[in-house]
């Protein structure tokens, strides 16, 4: 069958051969004419060494310099291009053993014979040098510059972080990574990581047999220069950050500080803490088993996870939202009868008295807040409680409770507000909502959840009357502004005008008759409140938050020493101190007694010895639903509601 | 000699077990052995098996095509792969001999024209919703390949102005990505005058055109100088095209010169498709499509970008000399400077350590592999066979071209594997597929299968 178009396979063998020609014309190019592209003939090996820059520093508001860098050496080898050398020598030069030696030989192999493996980390200057003089009699092996962080100031081991190796996970996401880099794991390293890791370089080197340089690849035309990470200026005042560490010596607990008008965050403790230094060189490994096995859990951020019940500092946003929904007034007046008694109810107290609104806050009554509650969610403006509830939640959550705050602490949580659907699920179920049930909401107290940094936010927002500033550590960094959202103002769903209406109180609490009068700094109005985080795992613990000046606050803080019973007791002392610090630079010859009992004080080792894990909220939920239907058929006496104002006296006569 | 040079891309001498099934070429291995399975099943089965159920397996294929859009794996943005117990599985590439016989069976029907317009369409219908499929499985690279059977079709008879239109067409798009618009127009204006020169052989006319152009362009140029100062120079030609074109015609009336017409509507859309072009380019091609065209254009140079793998890979297959550093010996490829090499730039291997004597005969084995099918298609009775031979030749030689192109630097990164030598089973089972079932066609080549 023949036909006419037979002829078109010429064409089409002529299109074949037409590009099989012109590659054959390319390839002679470049194989044979075009020399650039070859490697002298010897077996000369191409080298990619990585240029490691050094992270940038990081500073405290002062200028005092928090992190540096050290240079260190890592060893390389190509296990390619080893060949017999004297390992006594070497292992005397570097330091390992020959077991060691061999060990991590074995596994270079076993990653690869072509590309290097690092198989001694971190190597000391001295031992560098010497090696690298007799560098040439060990072919196959190379050494390889990298920086290491160093912490000269030994504190915020917590705000700081640390940089380690970055694993699998973080490679994927970010390709800028290749396995034995270092990244920020937590703290300001992993937060500001693109700006203070800089930018990686590569040389490609030319090496002969005899482990020499011969020369850059191809003139470096495949180099790239390394970038030094940017400089970040944090906004810690590093010696009131070192006080704060000293004052929280053997106690478990957290200091959250913030300047109000800013949201800068001045120091943040979280005890018990450790040497930044620990996590740094060839030891970290080893160092942060030993801190992760510590059953006080000195790597657990508890001025950022932990999540405690506010307890009575919490009775100012109660106050504020009565006002704000019109049930109260600063002369509403409310009777304490030794606590509030509603048919077999019983919530302590220890007055026998009538306050209005300021006086409650100084002597922290609970009766008076139970009362004020009930009329919150007992508003004949709502048709029934449950929505009432749902309103009041709405003006919680306005003052950064029960929702992540969007700070620039990595692993910063939630805390817990509970909603109406968990009340109706698990308290509820169904039945008419009423008041009493969950009125030991009145008193911070029952399911909240609230973390330090929350605390200390809210302590600014009083201060400010009635917004806040994202707290934030970053104040400067080198090439860039920071972000946006940390220099906008966050009001409340308070009006402002409600907020000096509770203040006059806050101020009474240091004042003689005050809940923490004990605390008074000579010369500073300051205003606080102080509070009982209840505790089911052993002692309650100790909170206390302030500002002050009470006028043009400067310093806004709080303070929580687990187990430490009441807030005066501890945690208003120590704020107190804080304070007098930040604002006076030293304390006053009055207190020093005061400053030299908190810190000597030692609340770890006779407690319990299991301590409280992290409070999760799971824990929490599952522990209050078992609790809080019982709590009407419980006898009065057992509910006892931790009673602040006692505090004073009892201190007093210590 | 394929899994001789996987071999060596991975080689790695701690896995000395060539059997190693964690091992690419210890795989490798295993899907050879399935391929020689493959291809004497593929010869045992009797011819006519392949033509009768020619369009079964396309709707088979297409099947999986389209249910590898919903179920397959995603790797590297290409949503393409089956997995099966650790093998991937790539139905794009059964997609090609598929194709491959459902065209062969068109076209030997009895009756078959190829310029009726329901041929045309069909036979477009049929090459169009594989490539189409595979496109949205992100693989535009494979998709391509489906150009080819322009070939096949040419040589059964589509006229050779297609093939002559298409390759004016690929010029013309190199040319606008890499002229700028002045350039082009000017270039167009040229050609046609050129082209109408040629046809019309008549120098006068040709001189009396040049310089009524050339006076209209003056005048227009000293009318935006002093009118409309305002206007670029592409503007200035822009017009001054449009009112010779409208005189030229209006002399072609007059004169009743048909050529005229042909020369304006070549220009015209000549100058249609130049623009889409660049609409196309900028708006509708994906960026890193864009940025792998630039390179080789050499637009944009940035070798350690987008260039990154032809720069490496041309120092891999640059550094391997006259005769190459030997089996196993080369640097490049094993410091893994060239990504992707025991896939796509398979080549780099064989120019590192083989030099240009490897090179230049692995791509003469090519040719004769693909001339000698050529000739064997040409001497099969029966049409089917004839246009399946051609296909497979076509295919082969698309694979050939763009696969070794790339890593030369002489065409834009396209991944698709180089045939019998990158890695992978599912193209290796495919190419097996494709050269066995015409091999089986050869061997009864006397008779006429329908
Ligand atoms: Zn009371």
């Amino acid at each position: 069958m023949v036909d006419s178009n037979a002829k078109r396979t010429y064409l089409i063998a002529a299109i074949f051969l037409v590009v099989a020609v012109m590659y054959l014309i390319r390839l002679f190019t470049l194989q044979v004419v075009d020399t650039s592209y070859k490697l002298s003939a010897t077996n000369n090996v191409v080298r990619r060494i990585v240029n490691y820059p050094a992270r940038g520093l990081v500073y405290d508001r002062k200028g005092t310099l928090l992190v540096y860098n050290q240079a260190a050496y890592d060893v390389l080898v190509t296990p390619r291009e080893l060949q017999p050398f004297d390992t006594l020598n070497f292992c005397n030069i570097t330091g390992v053993t020959k077991e060691e030696l061999k060990e991590q030989l074995q596994k270079a192999k076993d990653y690869s014979y072509f590309k290097p493996s690092v198989i001694i980390k971190q190597l000391s200057a001295q031992r560098y040098a010497i090696l690298q003089e007799q560098l040439y009699k060990f072919s196959g092996f190379f050494v390889q510059t990298r920086t290491l962080r160093e912490y000269p100031q030994k504190i915020a081991s917590h705000v700081l972080g640390y940089v380690g190796e970055v694993n699998q996970q973080m490679i994927k996401k970010d390709p800028y990574y290749e396995t034995g880099d270092y990244a920020g794991i937590t703290g300001l390293e992993k937060s500001y990581e693109k700006e203070l890791r800089g930018k990686k370089g590569v040389n490609y080197l030319m090496v002969d047999v005899h482990n020499r340089i011969k020369g850059s690849f191809q003139n470096g035309r495949y180099d790239t220069t390394a970038v030094i990470g940017e400089n970040v200026v944090t906004s810690l005042d590093a010696d009131l950050q070192r006080y704060g560490e000293k004052l929280m010596q053997g106690k478990a607990g957290s200091i959250v500080a913030i300047e109000p008008s800013t949201g800068e965050v001045l120091t943040l403790v979280s005890s018990p803490t450790y040497d930044p230094n620990l996590l740094v060189g060839r030891d970290r490994g080893e160092h942060y088993l030993a801190l992760a096995r510590d059953t006080l859990n000195p790597l657990f951020n508890r001025a950022l996870m932990a999540q405690y019940p506010p307890g009575s500092t919490f009775k100012m946003v109660n106050a504020l939202i009565g006002l704000q929904e019109g049930v109260l007034t600063p002369y509403t007046r409310y009777a304490c009868h030794y606590g509030y008694t509603v048919g077999n109810y019983h919530m302590g107290c220890h007055h026998d008295t009538v306050f209005t609104l300021s006086g409650s806050i100084a002597e922290s009554c609970n009766a008076y807040y139970a009362q004020e509650f009930r009329s919150i969610l007992e508003n004949p403006k709502y048709p029934d409680v449950r929505q009432a509830y749902d309103t009041w939640r709405k003006y919680v959550m306005s003052f950064g409770f029960g929702r992540t705050l969007g700070t620039d602490f990595p692993n910063e949580l939630k805390g817990f507000v509970p909603s109406s659907n968990f009340y109706e699920k698990y308290v509820f179920k169904g039945s008419r909502w009423r008041a009493l049930p969950i009125i030991s909401l009145a008193i911070g107290q029952g399911e909240l959840g609230i973390t330090p940094l929350q605390l200390a936010n809210y302590a600014a927002t009083l201060a400010n009357r009635g917004y806040y500033y994202i707290p934030h550590i970053v104040k400067k960094i080198q090439n860039e502004n920071i972000p946006t959202r940390f220099t906008e103002r966050h009001y409340t769903d308070i009006d402002t005008t409600q907020f000096p209406k509770i203040i006059e109180g806050m101020e009474e609490v240091l004042k003689p008759g005050g809940t923490a009068a004990m605390s008074r700094i000579p010369g500073i109005t300051m205003c606080g409140k102080t509070g009982t985080a209840q505790n089911p795992h052993g002692a309650d613990h100790s909170v206390f938050m302030a500002f002050a000046p009470a006028d043009h606050p400067k310093i806004a803080i709080s303070v929580y020493v687990e187990n430490g019973v009441w807030g005066a007791r501890y945690a208003a002392p120590i704020a107190s101190l804080m304070i007098e610090k930040y604002l006076t630079d030293s304390i006053s010859s009055g207190r020093k007694w005061l400053e030299k009992r908190m810190m000597e004080a030692n609340l770890l080792e006779p407690k319990k010895p299991k301590k409280k894990a992290p409070a999760e909220t799971e824990t929490t939920v599952s522990s209050t639903t078992n609790k809080t239907p019982e709590r009407d058929t419980v006898p009065p006496k057992e509910i006892a509601v931790k009673r602040d104002s006692l505090v004073i006296q009892e201190d007093t006569i210590n | 000699m394929g899994w001789l040079n996987i071999y060596a891309a991975v080689y790695n001498e701690d896995h000395q077990s060539i059997m190693d099934m964690t091992q690419r070429y210890g795989k490798q291995l295993i899907w050879i052995l399935m391929a020689s399975f493959i291809a004497i099943t593929v010869l045992i089965i009797d011819s006519k098996f392949y033509v009768a159920f020619a369009y079964v397996f396309y709707a088979v294929v297409i099947v999986l095509l389209v249910a590898v859009l919903f179920f397959g794996k995603e790797v590297n943005g290409a949503r393409a792969w089956f997995e099966i117990g650790g093998f991937a599985l790539q139905p794009a590439e059964l997609g090609k001999f598929v194709t491959n016989l459902a065209v062969a069976k068109y076209i030997s029907q009895y009756n078959f024209k190829m310029h009726r317009f329901k041929s045309l369409a069909v036979l477009g219908m049929l090459i169009g919703i594989p490539a189409l499929l595979i496109i949205a499985q992100n693989d535009t690279g494979s998709a391509l390949v489906y150009a080819v059977f322009i070939l096949v079709f040419y040589r059964e008879g589509l006229s050779g102005m297609f093939l002559f239109w298409g390759f004016a067409a690929a010029v013309l798009f190199v040319l606008t990505l890499i002229w700028n618009e002045v350039r082009l127009v000017g270039f167009l204006i040229f050609a046609s005058i050129l082209a109408y020169g040629i046809v019309r052989q008549k120098m006068k006319e040709v001189v009396k055109i040049v310089v009524i152009f050339a006076a209209i362009l003056g005048v227009v140029y000293l009318f935006s100088h002093m009118v409309r100062p305002g206007w670029s120079t592409a503007m200035i030609l822009y017009v001054a095209t449009g009112i010779s074109i409208f005189i030229f015609i209006i002399y072609g009336i007059r004169k009743r010169i048909q050529p005229v017409f042909w020369v304006v509507l070549f220009f015209v859309s000549s100058l249609a498709l130049s623009r889409s072009v660049s609409f196309v380019y900028e708006d509708v091609l994906v960026a890193h499509q864009r940025d792998r065209i630039d390179e080789v254009l050499g637009i944009r140079s940035d070798p350690l970008g987008v260039g990154y793998n032809v720069n490496q890979s041309k120092i891999a297959i640059g550094s391997g000399g006259v005769t190459g550093k030997g089996f196993l010996k080369g640097t490049q490829t094993k410091f893994n400077f060239v990504p992707e090499q025991s896939t796509d730039f398979i080549f780099c291997t064989v120019g590192e350590e083989w030099g240009f004597l490897g090179t230049s005969t692995v791509i003469i084995l090519f040719m004769i592999l693909l001339i000698r099918l050529l000739f064997l298609a040409e001497r099969q009775r029966s049409r089917f066979s004839r246009v399946y031979g051609y296909g497979v030749a076509g295919i082969l030689f698309f694979h050939f071209a763009i696969n070794i192109g790339m890593t030369i630097g002489l065409v834009p990164v396209i991944g698709i594997p180089l045939p019998f030598f990158s890695y992978g089973g599912s193209s290796l089972w495919s190419f097996t597929f494709l050269l066995f079932i015409f091999l089986r066609l050869d061997a009864s080549r006397m008779e006429i299968l329908r």
